[in-house]
């Protein structure tokens, strides 16, 4: 096994999460397509943790883990609140800041 | 080193395609069922890595607990279980622009600079090594985490909750 190969198929899943996070407009599904962001660099870490014999990668990928449950838990509180104000999570509807 | 490579091509494949089912489907439901195939592939792929602890940490604190909350966002916010409208940006073609050149740019500068480097043979790490690197380097970050995570659990339920007059 190479570590280009983990490489490219953790940037494939970044390019499609980044794609999702542009392209969708419901506020949970952006919230879902943060999470194959994060899976992508999880990825990178392990495999360079594995390329080069150190465990320091395992530990931030546990790291980046325990930030991404946080990430959610609020994530999802605020659309939640977004929706109890405005009975949509249409992201594109939420734009009281725009000048 | 040929079944590890058939198991990533497997692995690699399923996880691509529900990849882009999580972002092109429009019932929300299917996009987190998705979601999980796509979970449970990077905790495959962790496996194959050696990284025991990191696998099993992704099934249980992914596919355990985030995708329940996900699924609960789902709920609360009232979607419907069927396809859903008005999920997407009217214009798609300018992400898509956009994914495609970014991972035009990051796959050219990953083949410049690893190709052909292989990965060590055999390089299992248990839960005991993970964790004598968390509790002996690492203690001050993980302590961190578990008050950025106590922060992240009052933070949600207060924004959360309803007003009480």
């Amino acid at each position: 096994m190479t570590i280009a190969q983990y490489l490219l198929l953790s940037s494939v899943l970044f390019c499609i999460g980044i794609y999702g996070v542009l392209a969708r407009k419901n506020g949970v599904m952006v919230l879902m397509s943060i999470e194959l962001i994060l899976n992508a660099v999880n990825i990178n870490l392990v495999a360079f943790s594995a390329l080069t014999d150190n465990i320091a990668g395992e530990v931030f990928a546990l790291f980046v883990i325990a930030i991404a449950a946080a990430e959610v838990g609020v994530g999802l509180a605020i659309v939640l609140l977004i929706f109890r104000n405005k009975k949509s999570v249409d992201l594109s509807e939420i734009d009281q800041m725009k000048g | 080193m040929v079944a590890q490579n058939v198991f990533f091509a497997i692995l690699a494949l399923l996880m691509i395609v529900s990849a882009l089912k999580v972002v092109t489907t429009n019932n929300i439901v299917h996009a987190a069922l998705w979601l999980v195939l796509v979970l449970a592939g990077v905790a495959g792929q962790f496996l194959l890595l050696g990284a025991e602890f990191v696998g099993v940490t992704q099934i249980l604190v992914y596919i355990g607990a985030v995708i329940v909350l996900l699924l609960f966002g789902v709920m609360l916010t009232k979607a419907s279980i069927g396809d859903e409208e008005n999920i997407n940006m009217p214009n798609r073609v300018l992400p898509a622009v956009i994914g495609t050149l970014m991972f035009a740019v990051m796959s050219y500068s990953i083949i410049d600079s690893y190709r052909g480097k292989e990965l060590p043979k055999e390089t299992v790490t248990n839960a005991a090594m993970v964790s004598d690197s968390i509790f002996s380097d690492y203690i001050i970050p993980f302590e961190a985490v578990s008050v950025l995570l106590l922060a992240a659990l009052i933070g949600a339920v207060v924004i959360a909750r309803k007003e009480v007059a």
